[in-house]
């Protein structure tokens, strides 16, 4: 019943528009490049100074200075640009960048995110760019799955992780739904087929609205 | 006559003191002045404060700094990465203090010492706990946080051209924090692959103008 997360990104890819400035998060949303079709023209940023990003090189042609956030080696597209980091950041925070795609520890009602820190106090804290980017994007959507892998939910009423930003979350596509974060809370557009209202809601923390047109998120897009 | 160019490694570092606040571009091992920051290590200043993007990892550059117990704070975003092994060692022993600043503050607080302003106010961090402590304003009806400079006594970049007026031009994603970091330090150290006459840089592709570089060395590419 849950979708596998390529099929996620590609849902995800579909609300992409075509000529969008757009920076992945690391990790999950950088799936997301490879399903968007080339039917659109889709900038990608990358906050240490490129713009046009294109895919990683074959093997035996990496540029060790040319890589993106999460440190792999990419390459540049025609049309593509370096710049130093602090314009990099000005397009994140200035929101010049139209769109991003974010991983989440915790969605909360209200649009909170929490994806940057958990509480062990093992492990040193490191932020990186994810502050900047959920504070600075126009439009912030997160990819996840929709609870842990210990089955707690991850839509919830009020994060209980550190937040990297308080109320930027625009809409959040899970293995099970799509759901937008609205003034009233999270209302769900997208379910997988064979799931009901009740058990989305098991699944879930915070309360759940659904939209008058609830639609079939699917397998294969 | 203007040549800001030195023969050796250890001039480009000379006169970085005990306690000095380094500048240390870089992103990942992209654009990381490993040379300097050796050089430094080999000069033997100690008690230093580094602000970088990552804390080094395995055994060279900021991880060896590190190593050898000459860096008492770190100013830094994102430390944790794969092999930042001395890092972690003397963060859990409680030997180095970290600062953790979201990157693209980090990066500002840099440009605005650079450009002579008291600091400035963002959104980024506003209720979080990199906010802590730190004034708060309600601009535009957003709430914004209050964040100081962050000059450097020193930095130390990576560029891949320089003519003797230290004009500068970088390669490819390498180019990240060096020309904020240049314009943020008294004192401007930068190793570049190659050396350009002067006027051979082409005036509209100059990344960073001479004005911010003091002096410049040649290391060549392994």
């Amino acid at each position: 019943m849950r979708l596998d997360l390529r099929d996620v990104a590609r849902r995800i890819a579909r609300d992409i528009p075509d000529g969008a400035y757009v920076n992945l998060g690391i990790g999950l949303p950088t799936l997301v490049a490879d399903c968007v079709g080339s039917d659109k023209e889709v900038v990608y940023h990358s906050e240490n100074g490129i713009l046009g990003m294109g895919p990683a090189p074959a093997p035996g042609e990496e540029d060790p200075e040319l890589i993106n956030a999460g440190k792999q080696p990419v390459t540049l597209l025609p049309g593509g640009a370096f710049f130093h980091h602090t314009d990099a950041f000005l397009m994140m925070r200035g929101g010049h960048v139209d769109l991003t795609v974010l991983g989440a520890f915790q969605v909360s009602e209200h649009g909170d995110l929490a994806n940057w820190a958990t509480d062990d106090a093992s492990h040193p804290p490191a932020v990186g760019g994810a502050m900047d980017l959920a504070v600075g994007a126009e439009r912030v959507l997160v990819m996840t799955t929709h609870t842990t892998k210990a089955g707690e939910p991850k839509l919830v009423p009020r994060c209980s992780y550190p937040l990297t930003a308080a109320g930027v979350v625009d809409r959040v596509y899970t293995d099970l739904a799509v759901i937008d974060v609205t003034p009233e809370g999270f209302v769900v557009r997208e379910m997988v087929a064979g799931l009901t209202r009740e058990d989305l809601q098991g699944a879930t923390a915070a309360r759940l609205s659904f939209a008058d047109d609830v639609g079939v998120l699917g397998q294969r897009e | 006559m203007i040549d800001k160019r030195v023969g050796s490694l250890a001039d480009a570092v000379e006169g970085i003191e005990d306690g000095a606040t380094v500048l240390v571009g870089g992103f990942g091992a992209s654009g990381v002045p490993v040379e300097l920051v050796h050089a430094l290590l080999d000069r033997r200043a100690t008690d230093l404060t580094i602000v970088t993007n990552n804390a080094g990892s395995g055994e060279t550059d900021v991880a060896a700094l590190l190593r050898e117990r000459r860096v008492r704070k770190i100013v830094c975003s994102y430390p944790r990465s794969a092999g930042s092994i001395w890092f972690e060692e003397r963060w859990r022993a409680g030997e180095v203090e970290l600062e953790l600043v979201p990157q693209g503050t980090l990066s500002e607080r840099m440009r605005a010492a650079a450009a002579g302003l008291g600091g400035f106010f963002t959104p980024t961090g506003a209720d979080t706990r990199l906010a802590e402590g730190k004034e708060v304003r309600v601009i535009d009806g957003r709430r914004h946080v209050f964040e100081e400079p962050l000059p450097g006594d020193v930095a130390l970049v990576k560029a891949a051209r320089a003519d003797r007026w230290g004009n500068l031009v970088y390669r490819t994603a390498a180019r990240n924090f060096g020309p904020t970091m240049a314009a943020a330090a008294a004192l401007t150290v930068v190793q570049v692959d190659e050396f350009a006459e002067l006027g051979e840089l082409d005036p509209e592709a100059i990344v960073t103008p001479g004005i911010f570089v003091d002096r410049v060395v040649r290391v060549e590419a392994a």
